[in-house]
This record gives structure tokens, sequence and C-alpha cells, in this order.
């Protein structure tokens, strides 16, 4: 009961935020003008329903998407982890993510195939996932999660500035700042067509996976005992988690913090329990993610101001915070 | 790439006193350029042979507009060491070579001529004479800058219809007030739709500012090879849509980058984009 109050408030958070980043923009445009442009009335001009459908609406849905995927992953890793500190940018899949779309974009594939953007960031979020749940095996410690991740992130950071350096592109070298720290500026419906069908996926295994998280909270082998699989469970979650976070960042580059961040605020809330963590992170993801862009358009509208860098703002304090109390345990 | 080609109000000053210090008459024999815009003024104005080197973005087609007369002259890549290497008398930089190459030449007693880039249609005139002056070849730059300038006021006198016009390049990047391509826009008889939004220098237009200041005319930069995010907003849907309204857009080339006589050539095409000349 308390579970399902605490989801219509963060739907309805969602919507609201959903809502503002449909209406705030660059050119301030009157509300109601905003709305009937949104849906294509021809009482207005070409030029506002243009913004509106082929700006502002990709720009809001990719965030809704985007976050729903980040926060979605990085509560489904803790739960399968069972350590909090695990989150798809930290420990390197969106990094693996972008050096696969970054790949797929520089050979040309990309522009010949366009699903292979999105195919071949989820490639390297698999890569990425796998190496990082075979070496922090089945109950990751949080020395070897924060090791490899460091590892797999410095990997796929240096690949990816080595592929846009050799770029024939002038303008390539550039676009490091996006891979690293994610960015919903200037994007197309096109880009939500190719990103929506693989994080819908990727989203709907891993909210599949909750009974199975639920019962791995008391240990592998009482949940082996109740009927759950767990090599089973490790293969839906690598794959799920490479989907959605894959897709996000082909299209949105590597957001950091978002799957730490909202599973840690929303845990208490629903009693830590991971299947109802999983669509409360889902909603609270997207929501961080809407209310960051929104923050990025109204605090430096001129500028290429990066999303990540406002999650990092959030994300990086506690993540330290949750550091400092996991060494206090470990010791 | 317009962002190359803006600010400086320093122009002359060099050249005066490198004519003025070597004397008129003291032409220097051996000529290394080191920048690409000085490359094709000293491949213009230098006597024959005097120019020894000019460097490697002179012979690029995507960067330099004399690519054919860059093919007769060995290259350099701005590098301190190999520029030493060619016994210049003279080096030509701009004002965006690197600071430690030229400060290293000097202190190895090469004399650097650094030319800045023109910052409005008016200093490009000065700019030939400044390189004329460090090239000991003041009257052809004189009849250069004097018939470039002859040849801006016919083209500023032309009438033309009010239109308006948006310069849009990578990442949304766009030049307005106190750029020289808002005034190549203006000798062209366009208003530039970025300075009327405020923007001053080389700054960014958000996509849906541009698309709602609903321009007459779009010119965007050049397609480089290869793919980049910066450059995937001129293939947004909505340009695309402002494309398929307007024409093909008018390419802000190679043209566009330097104080050459080029210039013209930049300003008599951009006049035929006027939506009603076209045929």
């Amino acid at each position: 009961m308390r579970l399902r109050v605490l989801l219509c408030l963060l739907a309805g958070l969602v919507a609201v935020l959903f809502a503002a980043s449909l209406l705030i923009g660059p050119a301030h445009l009157p509300i109601g003008t905003s709305l009937r442009a949104l849906f294509g009335s021809a009482s207005e001009s070409h030029a506002i329903v243009l913004v509106m459908q082929e700006i502002r609406l990709p720009r809001a849905l990719l965030g809704l998407l985007v976050g729903a995927a980040l926060g979605l992953s990085g509560a489904a890793l803790q739960g399968f982890l069972r350590n909090p500190l695990a989150e798809p940018g930290l420990i390197g899949i969106s990094g693996a993510a972008a050096l696969g779309a970054v790949i797929a974009l520089q050979t040309g594939l990309a522009a010949a195939f366009a699903l292979a953007l999105p195919l071949a960031a989820l490639a390297g979020a698999t890569a990425a996932v796998a190496l990082i749940l075979l070496l922090a095996g089945p109950r990751g410690s949080t020395l070897t999660l924060i090791l490899a991740g460091i590892a797999v992130s410095a990997l796929a950071g240096a690949l990816t500035a080595l592929v846009l350096n050799l770029s024939p592109n002038p303008f390539a070298a550039t676009e490091m700042m996006f891979w690293l720290m994610g960015s919903l500026a200037d994007r197309s419906m096109l880009h939500v067509w190719l990103a929506a069908p693989l994080i819908l996926i990727g989203g709907a295994t891993l909210l599949g996976l909750g009974r199975g998280l639920d019962a791995l909270t008391l240990g592998e082998d009482a949940a082996e005992a109740m009927g759950i699989r767990i090599g089973r469970l490790r293969l839906t979650l690598i794959l799920g988690t490479a989907a959605a976070v894959g897709s996000a960042t082909a299209v949105a580059g590597a957001i950091g913090f978002v799957g730490l961040v909202v599973p840690h605020l929303l845990r208490r809330a629903v009693g830590a329990r991971p299947s109802a963590l999983l669509p409360a992170s889902a909603l609270g993801g997207a929501a961080m993610v809407l209310a960051a862009d929104i923050a990025v358009r109204v605090i430096a509208p001129e500028r290429d101001l990066q999303l990540g860098v406002l999650t990092a703002l959030v994300g990086a304090p506690l993540f330290l915070n949750l550091i400092w109390r996991s060494r206090g345990e470990e010791a | 790439m317009w962002g190359s080609v803006r600010i400086s109000d320093l122009i002359m000053a060099v050249g005066v006193a490198l004519g003025l210090a070597s004397g008129a008459t003291a032409m220097p024999a051996r000529v290394v350029s080191m920048n690409l815009c000085t490359d094709q003024l000293a491949m213009l104005l230098a006597a024959p042979g005097q120019l020894v080197s000019v460097s490697f973005l002179a012979a690029d087609p995507l960067s330099s507009a004399m690519v054919a007369e860059a093919a007769g002259y060995p290259k350099n890549h701005g590098q301190a060491e190999e520029v030493f290497l060619l016994h210049p008398d003279l080096v030509l930089a701009g004002t965006y070579t690197t600071r430690a190459s030229v400060d290293l030449l000097r202190r190895l007693g090469v004399k650097v001529a650094i030319i800045p880039a023109p910052d409005s249609l008016d200093s490009v005139g000065a700019a030939m004479r400044a390189v004329g002056a460090a090239l000991g070849r003041e009257a052809a730059a004189d009849a250069m800058a004097g018939r470039f300038e002859a040849d801006l006021a016919a083209l500023r006198a032309r009438p033309l219809p009010p239109d308006r016009a948006a310069l849009y390049a990578p990442s949304g990047y766009t030049s307005g007030t106190g750029t020289i391509a808002d005034d190549i826009l203006r000798a062209a008889g366009f208003r530039n739709v970025a300075a009327e939004a405020g923007i001053i220098g080389y700054a960014r237009l958000p996509l849906e500012r541009l698309v709602l200041a609903t321009p007459d005319a779009l010119v965007t930069s050049q397609h480089y090879p290869g793919a980049s995010r910066p450059e995937a907003i001129l293939h947004h849907p909505v340009l695309r849509d402002m494309i398929a309204r307007l024409g093909p857009p008018q390419v802000a080339g190679p043209d566009w980058d330097c104080g050459t006589p080029k210039l013209i050539d930049a300003i008599a095409a951009l006049q035929a984009a006027h939506p009603g000349a076209r045929p």
C-alpha cells in the first residue's frame, strides 16, 4: 500500500517534470502556444510546431527513457551485487557503451544501418557488465567492484579518446565531453526511435528480476532453495542492463551517478525490497534526469552545459560518503 | 570555421614596424609562412623565389582557398625546429600561431612578423599591406588592397532586398555582431539573424531560436569527412526541413576564412543566394 502511494507520487513528479521539460526552453514560448503546437494545431506557425514536436518533445522523451534506464539498472545491479556502490556509470558500463557507440559512428556503421548505433553500444555495455560481474563475483566486495570499475572506465575512456582523435573530422575530438558527461541537447525523434525499443526491452527484463533479487537478499543458498537459478539471473541482469544502459548511452552519452543516487534515496522508503526498489528507481531516475536537463537549460541556456556535470555534483559527494561508510564496515 | 577568423584590433603595428626597421628596400630573401592566412597572402604577394615554404594547411582543400598554388611550395607544420632549419630571413605567423614556436624562433634570432587576422572587411586592406610591408612588396600589396577595397565598395553599393540570413555551424555556433562573418553577410545585403538575436562574437544560438527566427537563407559551415556529434546538428530534422524550404544552404568555405581577395568571390556568391535572385 505504502509502495503504491510512493509510486503514484513519483509518477506524478515525473509527469510534472516532463511537462516542465516541454515548456522550458531558450525560446520563451507562451504555455498555451506551446501546448497547441505540441499537438500540431494548425493555428500555430510551422516554426513553433517544429520546435515543440521535433526539438522539445524528443528531448523530454529521452530524459524520461534515459533516466528510467539508469535508475532501474542501478537498482538491479545493487540488488544483485548487494552493494550500494554498483552504478552503471561508476563501474564502467556507460563508458564501454560510449566506446561501442563511438566505434559505430566513426566507422560509418551507424550511417549505413541505423540500429548499429544502439547495438554497438549494447555490445560494449555487455562486455563491461560481464567482465565486472565475473571479477566481482556473486557477492561483489566493494574493493573489487570499484577497482574493476576504474580499470574498465579508464580503458573505455582511453579507447574512446583514441577513436575520436584518429577521426578525419576536426570536430570529433571535441565531442569527448559529451561521451564522458552526457547531454540531451539537440537530439531528435530519430534518437528516440533508436533508443526506445532497446531501453523498453531492457527495462522490462530488469523489472522482471524483482522476485529473484528479493530471494537473493536471504543469501545465495536460500535463493537457490527457493528455486532461483543464480546463473540465469546473472545472465538476464547482464543483458537487461546492457540493453537499457547501452542504448541510453548511445544517444545521450554517459550520464553518471543517477543509478547511485536514486536507489539510495528511495531504498528506505520501499523497505529495502529490491522488487519494490526497481520500479521506484525507474521513476526516480526519470525524475532526476528530467530535472537535471531542465536545470542545464535554466542555469546556462546559451552554453552546452553537459547533463553529467549536474548529476555528478549531486552524486559524487554521496558516493564518497558511501565509500567512507563501507570502508568502516570492512575495516 | 568562422571561429578561426575573428578579432584583433592590433593590425599593422608589426608590419609597419618591420618596414621601418629594415627599410623598404631590404627585401627578405627567404620567407617562411606558418599560418594559413599569411600563406595565402604571401603566395599572392611574394616576389618569385622569395617564399620558400607555406604551412601544410595551405594545401588542404577543406581549409585553403589556394590549394593549387600551394602545391608548388614545400610545406611546414608550424614547428619551430623545421622552420628554423629552412634558414628564413623572415617568418610570417598569425595571432593564433603557437606562442611557444614563435618565442623559440625569436630566441634563435629569426625575425617573426605576426599578422593578426582582420576582424572586419574594412581592416582586410590593412592586413594585406602589413604582409606586403613585411615582404618588402609594398607596391603589389597596395595594388591588391586598392582593388579589394574598390570591389568591396562596388558589391556593397548593389541594391538588394532586405533578406535575413543565418550562419549555422557545428554545435549550433553562429557569428554575431563584431565578427567578419557578420560583415560578409551585411556586405552581401543580408541582415544577420544572430546579430538580431543579440549575439556578439562567436557563440551558440540554440536550435529552437534559429527555427523561430525564420531566416530567408541559411549559411552553414562546410562538411568534414567522418562523423562528429557537433556536426550532427546540421542534419537535425528541423534544419533539414528549413533546407527543404529554403533550398540548399550556402557554405562558408575556405574563401571566408582569410583576408584575401577571395572574400570578394564569397560575397558575390552570397549575393546570388538572395531568395529573389535565385533562378
